[in-house]
């Protein structure tokens, strides 16, 4: 889709003539005997929403506190402009980080908070003013300027964290888990509140969350870390839609993954995962070499789910065991066969009381020959 | 990164040398100069009206200004470091201050004191020899054990080893030997004491002939054993015995307190803790004052009793180890007091109530859920009464009389009254070594309990 | 809910009786007309007029506040310092030494301290004097001060420093615009319990002090080794009340201040 219409796009990614804002170039960082990145190389372009999912203890806050001049790379480089950032201290770097417990300074009023970073600049006194009350406006904190961080509540003193972070004008902001503390009502709210104050402001913000649906939300791009290396690099919905390894697509939201031997067809590949069932048909430009042995994954919403047998390339036959009511879906658990469980997902367009299935029942799972994916790692 | 840390170490030695330069030549002189006020020109053109005060200031001032240049050298040097040698300079400062102070004033004057408790008394000023002056090699050769052997230490040792032998057996011998005397595991009490006694005996006889091995080898050691002047041995049985007793005493009357306090409502709590807390403020010496004139024979207590009829001669407390014990359980409550307090004051209510709630009585569940969570607090202040208590000195002086003998005092009087330098070191060296034991036990159960609450 | 029993209220009052009816009874005694100080003989307060007259214990005191005033302030710098080597340096050579170097002396015999202390000066040839004292005193109490300062150190968030580093303060800055401020309260109460130490040593003064620096407990020390006397009365009731006051006034701001802190937290909960 990008190809189509590029001038609609933010991807710069896809544009070779650009130049990225930020380079690591294999970098590795090791804490004595363990690697927390390894070797590890990434470019993030400048006006990027950048995410850095990961299950914690991936070296994803390692990655942003070698940005922000907390930590050394043990080997390679980091490029900011084209300059190796690696011998300059916090302080002289031009990027600015909101910390997960917001670190504002208990003795500070907000106004005092926010104006601090900007007193420790070359900025002139008689215009520090100004730009903490334009960062007062951008986050509706004007009544609570001369209260004291203890004074305010917390979704206020994560606004208050990233007003200071952001006085600056830094050309990289860092966001360490930046919703974590606040309930999830509040945090839906706030992300697109993050989401647009960093398309007015035009910086590149490079956020590191634990929690996919942030991630899919604010991000222009996202990149998947376990280990200390970067698995996937794309955007959200060719993360969630294409996934390049079965981590990934275990990773990120629900999947059914099934293990099996490929063999070719026309226009695609057949997985063939028990003797006992029909082959499941993929159509895809790029089939895998046959016998080779791979995993179809497919997302539980792809599958539909009816009591009579439906006319679709793949259909299977089976009994529902579960039933996971969550109010707007209803997730099924279907046996296809001996041990092997399907999630299926459907609309409760209907009230509970007239739902169609029912435990035990037997019926019939299908979906179309571009709905999922195969994956060899 | 090497040649960096080294060159750092360098800077750091110029900022010392530039530092020690400018306090040489700001404050020596000021001492000096101090005996030879009248006599500079400057002052006495003032004349007479300038106070010490005053002139002390003013030189000071003076000198100040003059040397302030030294430390803009080091302030210079440091503002035109390159930025990423800067924060190891800093770094390596910011250790190196206070680490300095207490070798200076800590770790030397102990090595001095362990100098001197191998020389021997002298008629010289310092009253001991060999010193450095002699040279260095005549000194070393110099220096022997025999104050140690005077004070006893040799018995001291012999205790320690014995106790360290005692944990070995308990911990590593007993449960060896007792698994392969005994295959079963669910054997009787009498049983494990025959086991027990067996293998203590069979330590005490190889020990002993260990012993007597030894001293048939090195007669020199037999000689170290001999104990000389009973005095000293008996202060540090004398020590040991009243620091057990008032700790025990201590604890006695600290943990219903405690315990109180930390059944008491809410919003009494600060108030209870600031009570306990205000005598920790006021001076230990007037504290202990406060008992000579209770405990004296015509003191108030007396008084008291003989009016009331319960006795009808006047009780003789004061200089006696009761009063020793009185007066430790009184200034060190507050340090017993407080570590059980938070032991309990952290604890659930709800768990004794659970324990209830599963049938225990008020004093079973006592017994089972709140005495054993509150068993680090327990330690903690018994080591915190029980480790002081043992060098203490102003109480068994002032209390005491000449009838207690703790070692603290023997220090004291071996130093101010029989100036005999030496045998004061030496004692100080034991006490430390002494004490060694229960602060060693002491930091375990700190760190057990900081591994615990994470 | 919990059960304040008759028990609990026995021992609490017992406790605290034992605690302060000997310093009651100073008081009270203080005010003795009579010199006997075991026999009432009538309210008075000469005994403070002797006490402003005895030159001796005036020129005591105020050496015992100077030595107590450097001592302390020394203390608290050094105190500090250690205190953030502790929790923040991390790893360097001879830390063991170092945290070794820092307890010791909280639990080491005062005699030995004063001992050692003693025998350095004269090995370097130093005449004793306030500034021995304050170098002893010094050397003890920042043991003590780096204790309390460590304490609050553990508990700061160590990301309020990275954040001011972030915003553009070199470490120095950082520390003394971030750090210092919010473990102020550490820091004075470091210094108070310094002073206090100081005012209230008798060994290690004794040790370390020269002819002409006769401190306050030296005095007393000595006057009191002859038996009880008015004067001493008089001037441990001075000692006690100020330290009273001082206590008391401290936890009322304290108090007040978390309160304030309480009311604060409930207002920005509403808003």
């Amino acid at each position: 889709m990008a190809q189509l219409k590029p001038n609609v796009f933010f991807a710069p990614w896809n544009d070779p003539a650009e130049k990225p804002l930020i380079q690591f170039k294999n970098v590795t960082k090791r804490f004595g005997e363990s690697i927390a990145i390894n070797n590890l190389t990434l470019d993030i372009y400048a006006q990027e929403f950048f995410a850095l999912l990961g299950p914690s203890g991936c070296g994803k806050t390692t990655l942003m506190r070698m940005l922000g001049g907390f930590e050394t790379p043990t080997e390679g480089q980091i490029f900011l402009d084209g300059v190796d950032i690696g011998p300059f201290p916090p302080n002289e770097r031009p990027v600015n980080m909101m910390f997960q417990s917001y670190a504002l300074f208990p003795h500070l009023t907000v106004w005092e908070n926010i104006a601090f970073g900007l007193k420790r600049s070359d900025m002139p006194k008689d215009q520090i003013g100004d730009r903490v009350g334009k960062m007062l406006k951008l986050t509706q904190l004007e009544k609570f300027a001369k209260r004291k961080p203890h004074q305010i509540s917390g979704g206020q003193r994560q606004r208050v964290a990233l007003a200071r972070s952001l006085a600056k004008a830094p050309k990289l902001l860092l966001l360490d888990e930046p919703l974590g503390a606040l309930d999830k009502k509040l945090r839906n709210e706030t992300q697109f509140e993050l989401m647009d104050i960093q398309e007015s402001t035009g910086t590149t913000f490079v956020i590191v969350t634990h929690d996919q649906e942030e991630a899919m939300t604010v991000a222009s791009r996202v990149a998947v870390m376990v280990d200390g290396q970067l698995v996937q690099v794309a955007t959200p919905d060719q993360i969630y839609e294409a996934p390049t390894t079965t981590y990934v697509a275990d990773f990120i939201g629900d999947v059914n993954l099934i293990e099996g031997k490929s063999s070719l067809t026309d226009g695609g590949m057949d997985v063939h995962w028990d003797d006992n069932q029909p082959a499941i048909h993929v159509t895809t430009d790029t089939p895998l070499a046959a016998r080779t042995s791979c995993h179809f994954a497919i997302r539980p919403e792809k599958v539909s789910i009816s009591s009579e047998k439906p006319n679709a390339v793949n259909v299977m036959k089976g009994k529902i065991i579960d039933i996971a009511y969550l109010g707007n879906i209803s997730t099924y658990y279907v046996e296809i066969s001996a041990g092997v469980i399907f999630k299926a997902q459907a609309t409760n367009n209907r009230r509970l009381s007239r739902r169609t299935y029912t435990w035990e029942d037997e019926i019939y799972l299908s979906w179309t020959d571009t709905a999922g994916v195969v994956l060899t790692e | 990164m090497n040649s960096r840390v080294t060159g750092s170490f360098i800077i750091l030695g110029t900022f010392v040398f530039l530092t020690g330069i400018f306090y040489l030549e700001t404050f020596i002189p000021l001492e000096q100069w101090s005996d030879s006020v009248s006599e500079y020109w400057l002052f006495n053109m003032l004349g007479d009206g300038w106070n010490d005060i005053t002139i002390w200031w003013f030189k000071f001032i003076v000198l100040f200004a003059i040397n302030l240049p030294l430390l803009a050298i080091n302030l210079f040097i440091f503002k035109s470091l390159p930025h990423d040698l800067k924060p190891i300079v800093s770094r390596h400062l910011m250790i190196f201050t206070p680490y300095a102070w207490l070798t200076v004033f800590f770790l030397v004057p102990f090595g001095i004191v362990l100098k001197i408790s191998f020389s021997d008394i002298a008629l010289a000023i310092p009253p001991y020899v060999p010193t450095l002056k002699d040279g260095f090699w005549t000194m070393v050769s110099g220096l022997d054990l025999e104050n140690y052997a005077f004070i006893g230490a040799g018995a001291v040792f012999a205790g320690i080893v014995m106790l360290l032998a005692a944990i070995v057996m308990y911990r590593f011998v007993y449960p060896w030997v007792r698994s392969a005397i005994v295959s079963d595991d669910n054997v009787g009490a009498l049983a494990s004491t025959v086991v027990a006694g067996s293998a203590l005996a069979v330590s005490v006889v190889c020990t002993a002939s260990l012993a007597g091995l030894l001293g048939l080898v090195f007669p020199l050691l037999r000689a170290f054993v001999e104990v000389p002047d009973f005095l000293y041995v008996a202060a540090y049985l004398s020590s040991f015995k009243i620091a057990v007793i008032s700790t025990f005493l201590t604890l006695l009357i600290g943990y219903p307190i405690a315990y109180s306090m930390a059944r008491a409502a809410e919003h009494w709590r600060p108030l209870l803790l600031m009570l306990v807390i205000l005598p920790f403020w006021t001076s230990f010496l007037i504290r202990v004052y406060a008992w000579i004139g209770i405990l004296s024979t015509e003191g108030y207590l007396n008084q008291f009793l003989l009016s009331t009829g319960l006795i009808v001669e006047p009780l003789t407390i004061l200089n006696t180890n009761v009063a020793v014990y009185i007066g430790i359980v009184y200034t060190y409550l507050p340090f017993m007091v407080l570590p059980i307090y938070a032991a309990l004051d952290k604890m659930d209510d709800s768990l004794v109530e659970a324990a209830e709630d599963l049938g225990c009585s008020t004093f079973s569940a006592f017994w089972l859920i709140t005495a054993p969570l509150s068993k680090p607090g327990v330690i903690a202040g018994c080591f915190l009464v029980f480790i002081p208590t043992l060098g203490e000195f102003v109480i068994p002086s002032l209390l005491g009389g000449s009838n207690s003998i703790m070692i603290g005092k023997v220090l004291w009087e071996e130093f101010f009254n029989n100036r005999d330098w030496p045998v004061a070191s030496s004692v100080a060296v034991i006490l430390l070594l002494i004490l060694i034991i229960p602060i060693v036990l002491f930091q375990r159960n700190e760190q057990k309990q900081r591994e615990i609450n994470g | 809910m919990r059960r304040f029993s008759w028990f609990n209220a026995t021992s609490l009052t017992f406790g605290f009786v034992f605690l302060y009816l000997p310093m009651l009874i100073l008081i009270i005694y203080s005010f003795n007309e009579s010199r006997l100080v075991t026999v009432w003989a009538g309210f008075s307060t000469q005994w403070y007029g002797e006490l402003f007259q005895n030159k001796a214990f005036l020129d005591a005191a105020w050496i015992t506040i100077k030595v107590a005033f450097w001592s302390s302030t020394l203390a608290t710098i050094l105190g500090t310092m250690a205190a953030y080597i502790m929790v923040r340096a991390g790893r360097f050579r001879g830390r063991a030494l170092f945290s070794g170097m820092i307890y010791a002396p909280l639990v080491m015999p005062e005699v030995i301290t004063g001992l050692s202390l003693l025998l350095f000066f004269i090995a370097l040839d130093v005449n004793r004097g306030i500034l021995t004292i304050v170098l002893a005193h010094t050397t003890f109490a920042m043991c003590y001060v780096s204790v309390v300062v460590t304490s609050r150190l553990v508990s700061f968030d160590e990301a309020l420093e990275e954040a001011a580093r972030d915003l553009g303060c070199t470490p120095f800055d950082a520390f003394r615009s971030v750090t210092l401020p919010i473990i102020m309260p550490a820091v004075v109460s470091g210094w108070l319990l310094a002073f206090t130490l100081s005012l209230d040593d008798l060994v290690i003064a004794t040790f370390t002090s020269g002819p002409a620096s006769t401190t306050l407990p030296i005095k007393i020390f000595s006057a009191v080794r002859l038996g009880v006397t008015p004067e001493i009365n008089a001037l441990s009731t001075i000692m006690i009340l100020i330290v009273t006051v001082g206590v008391i006034i401290a936890s009322l701001i304290s108090r007040g201040v978390s309160i304030r802190a309480k009311a604060d937290e409930r207002k920005a909960e509403q808003s």
